[in-house]
């Protein structure tokens, strides 16, 4: 087709490659993306059966309205009430709130010393030009420290849930984690490999400058673990596992949060005893000051990473 | 910051923390590492806990611990008086018993693998349990009673079964409602009095009721106590909103079921006398007409959780539904609106935290001599298979009931002392208080009398206290104590009198 060069020549340009795809004669993905339709659900003809019966017998005894007139009552009185409860609770919530005083106001009760401290005597006094993270991580550094842990308990719940023990099922679980997805997609790969040292390098970003910008440990541990989730999703677990396995996960989870508490307790009991603290503030602006705020930024952004990272795993495949 | 503090004066922040510390360490531990930590760290609080109580016995006046640099309202805060301090030894000694008397089931009932995570959610729930009764600032009892929550749905369904997991959900659910409903009326404080601590709160609310009906925040004030009240409610089970209740004690391992009736719903119990006292303000809260919804509820919850009890064929889940008496009864003392009332309700708080985890790990040693049924006509004759599971259950059945020497008597005793002080609430006070002992009664003596009924021939095995050493001592400690609080209650009844007057 072209004049210029051979037949041979012109297939390798980028040229032919965009008209090829833009006259759909013929698809990239074929035959380079391992393309496998999902394996039908089988099931055995006794199963459907036993199935079906179990049914039918929880339909006749249990949820019989026919026989069971205080079923059917306790059903339509569920029904009415519920509504009336959410009608009731939402309309007497919305009466309350008329009377609130208006935001932004301010002559409101909120605009007091508390948050005039906050904010006139906030960079002096914490080192952060965030006057929030100044807030959270210095002044109520205790309620911050007790958030972490909401995290860390709620892995641990969703673990007693989903964590898988049983040898056999284990090993089934860790072999067939792809069961309903091609392997190696090659857009997703694609994509991964651009945007998850991007999305590292940016979460690493918000935490470090998290008292200096909007960000901190939680967003920015967010971003990572999101990264976390990207990468795993296009390449498995076993990829993954080379850098980031249970052993790495465990170490890197206790040690920030042990490492936050001691900061937290150094903290607060000199705070208390009215002692020297020994942290300095360092200045403010400058990436590395604000006392504790930094150390403490980078084990949240940890924590909120590694709990992240394993909701997804858990949800995924019962293990880490 | 005053003067130099004493090192006593840091346990309340140290014994936090060092709940915290196990917790996270032991997630990197195996099951039996994590038991050690967990004991050593309870063995270590009931100390430091004890040295606080003394010291301030001693000093007889209350001390704030500021938790930094920035003294509140700008930073966090600690007060700690003779009730907290108090409280938590109570609270720490009750659990090492818990989990003492419940070993060999979870053992039994929990995966392998899984056993650490059980420690990390006690260690944890006694940190939140602790930050509870010593904080200072409404958003930090909120984030603790998050961690409470998330822990508490952690330990029913540990033992995972269909019950328990449905009984999780089904916790989770309404509790998370109270949070929700608590975590709602601390905005509305916040806006109409732009504080988070509570003494501060106290002093703008106070004037806000002061102005009367028709100042700006009256009805807002009103809104706010009532959404905590039933939040709190929600969360300790008080009659209407119990439906998570009997599974949830039910189903779960014993020690589960022990801790969460005798110190879950307690702590929440106590932070709402935390918030009458220092939010609210006794004088407003009683002024304002919430307190007589909780005390109709409270007489409610006596009777028909009694009623549900005695027709319950599971014996775990009668001792269940009959929390949900008890519960009423202490919301029956906050309900009369005197001071009398609340010593009793405190008082009652104890009393009730011994007996019913007591119960529950009597109650286990009684269904394991029977085949691991729970049902009452498998029970028949399991008091002489197992001889001193059959006494403590029937010193706990005793102090239920109210027989003097046990705790259950005295608080009956405050109950209606208090109520005899409330001309108004007098009648229906002590007629419910009647009706509720005669039930009582019914129950537990129907399930005494069953499981001392001789049976011949019977298949299941008798059980000496040599085979579980830890267990009979844990129900030797259990009933000492109970009849530590029955005997000796004056003094306690006085401290609890002294810490209330403190406590505002």
């Amino acid at each position: 087709m072209s004049k210029l060069k051979s037949e041979e020549e012109y297939q390798k340009t980028a040229a032919f490659h965009f008209f090829r795809w833009l006259s759909g004669s013929q698809d990239p993905y074929v035959g380079k993306v391992e393309m496998q339709p999902q394996e039908e659900y089988q099931e055995e003809e006794a199963t459907i059966q036993e199935r079906m019966e179990e049914q039918q017998m929880i339909r006749d005894k249990v949820y019989d309205k026919k026989r069971n007139k205080s079923l059917l009552f306790f059903r339509w009185f569920y029904k009415i009430m519920a509504v009336v409860f959410c009608i009731v609770l939402g309309a007497m919530l919305i009466i309350t709130v008329s009377y609130l005083p208006p935001t932004g106001n301010a002559l409101n009760p909120d605009n007091n010393e508390v948050a005039r401290r906050y904010i006139e005597s906030g960079m002096q006094e914490t080192g952060a030009v965030n006057v929030v993270t100044g807030m959270i991580l210095t002044y109520r550094a205790f309620d911050t420290f007790g958030e972490t842990n909401v995290l860390f308990i709620a892995t641990c719940c969703v673990m007693i849930m989903l964590m898988v023990e049983d040898a056999e099922l284990k090993k089934r679980e860790l072999q067939n984690d792809r069961r309903f997805e091609p392997k190696n997609d090659a857009v997703l790969q694609g994509v991964a490999t651009i945007l998850v040292p991007i999305i590292f390098i940016f979460g690493i970003y918000i935490i470090l400058n998290g008292h200096l910008s909007p960000g901190g440990g939680f967003s920015g541990g967010a971003a990572m673990g999101a990264g976390l989730i990207l990468y795993v999703s296009a390449f498995g677990f076993k990829k993954t596992q080379r850098f980031f396995n249970e052993e790495v996960y465990k170490v890197a989870k206790v040690t920030a949060l042990c490492m936050y508490g001691l900061i937290g307790i150094y903290y607060y009991v000199m705070g208390a005893n009215g002692l020297e603290n020994h942290i300095p503030l360092g200045i403010p602006g400058h990436i590395i000051s604000a006392g504790i705020i930094f150390p403490i930024n980078i084990c949240v952004g940890i924590e909120v990473a590694c709990t992240m990272y394993a909701f997804y795993a858990l949800f995924r495949r019962g293990g880490l | 910051m005053t003067g130099q503090m004493e090192l006593v004066q840091n346990f309340p922040c140290f014994s936090i923390m060092l709940c915290m510390f196990a917790g996270i360490i032991s997630s990197a531990l195996k099951g039996k590492s994590a038991k050690r930590i967990n004991t050593a760290v309870l063995c270590i609080n009931i100390l430091m806990s004890a040295a606080v109580l003394l010291f301030t016995v001693r000093t007889g006046e209350f001390y704030v611990y500021v938790m930094g640099r920035f003294p509140a309202p700008w930073g966090n805060e600690l007060r700690i008086g003779v009730l907290e301090a108090g409280m938590a030894l109570f609270f720490c000694v009750i659990m090492l018993l818990s989990l003492m008397g419940g070993k060999h089931k979870l053992i039994q009932e929990v995966e392998e693998g899984k056993r650490n995570l059980y420690y990390i959610l006690t260690d944890l729930m006694l940190s939140s349990l602790l930050a509870l009764i010593y904080t200072n600032d409404l958003f930090t009892a909120y984030v603790f009673v998050e961690i409470n929550t998330i822990s508490a749905c952690g330990l029913i369904m540990i033992r995972q079964n269909g019950r328990t997991i449905e009984a999780a959900v089904r916790y989770m659910i309404m509790s998370l409602l109270g949070s929700g409903l608590f975590l709602l009326g601390l905005c509305m404080l916040y806006d109409m009095t732009g504080h988070l601590l509570m003494s501060n709160i106290k002093e703008q609310v106070t004037g806000i009721y002061l102005s009367g009906a028709g100042g700006s925040f009256h009805v807002p004030l009103m809104v706010t106590i009532a959404i905590i009240s039933v939040g709190l409610a929600i969360k300790s089970a008080l009659f209407p909103f119990h439906a998570w209740l009997p599974d949830a004690y039910g189903y779960s391992t014993v020690s589960s079921a022990a801790i969460l009736s005798s110190l879950v719903s307690k702590g929440y119990i106590f932070l709402l006398f935390k918030i009458i006292y220092r939010v609210i303000g006794f004088d407003t809260f009683c002024d304002s007409r919430i307190i007589d919804i909780l005390f109709i509820f409270g007489l409610m919850g006596m009777v028909f959780g009694s009623l549900s009890a005695i027709k319950e064929n599971d014996v775990r889940r009668m001792i269940a539904f009959s929390s949900i008496a008890q519960i009423g009864y202490i919301y029956m003392g906050v309900g009369l609106g005197t001071q009398v009332g609340m010593v009793a309700s405190v008082f009652h708080v104890l009393s009730h935290a011994a007996t019913k985890s007591l119960l529950f790990i009597a109650a286990i040693g009684l269904t394991d001599v029977s085949g691991g049924s729970r049902k009452f006509i498998e029970l028949t004759g399991s008091g002489y298979r197992n001889k001193i599971a059959g006494a403590t259950f029937t010193a706990g059945a005793l102090s239920m009931v109210g027989v003097p020497m046990f705790s259950g008597f005295i608080s009956k005793l405050l109950f209606s002392q208090a109520a005899v002080q409330n001309d108004g609430k007098m009648f229906p006070a002590l007629i419910v208080l009647g009706i509720s002992t005669v039930l009582n009664a019914i129950y537990f003596m129907k399930t005494v009398i069953r499981i001392y009924t001789p049976v011949e021939n019977t298949e299941y095995p008798t059980v000496t206290w040599r085979e579980n050493k830890v267990y009979a001592v844990t129900l030797i400690c259990f009933i000492v104590l109970n009849v530590f609080l029955g005997v000796l209650s004056q003094p306690i009844v006085d401290l609890i009198g002294w810490g209330l007057n403190m406590f505002a």
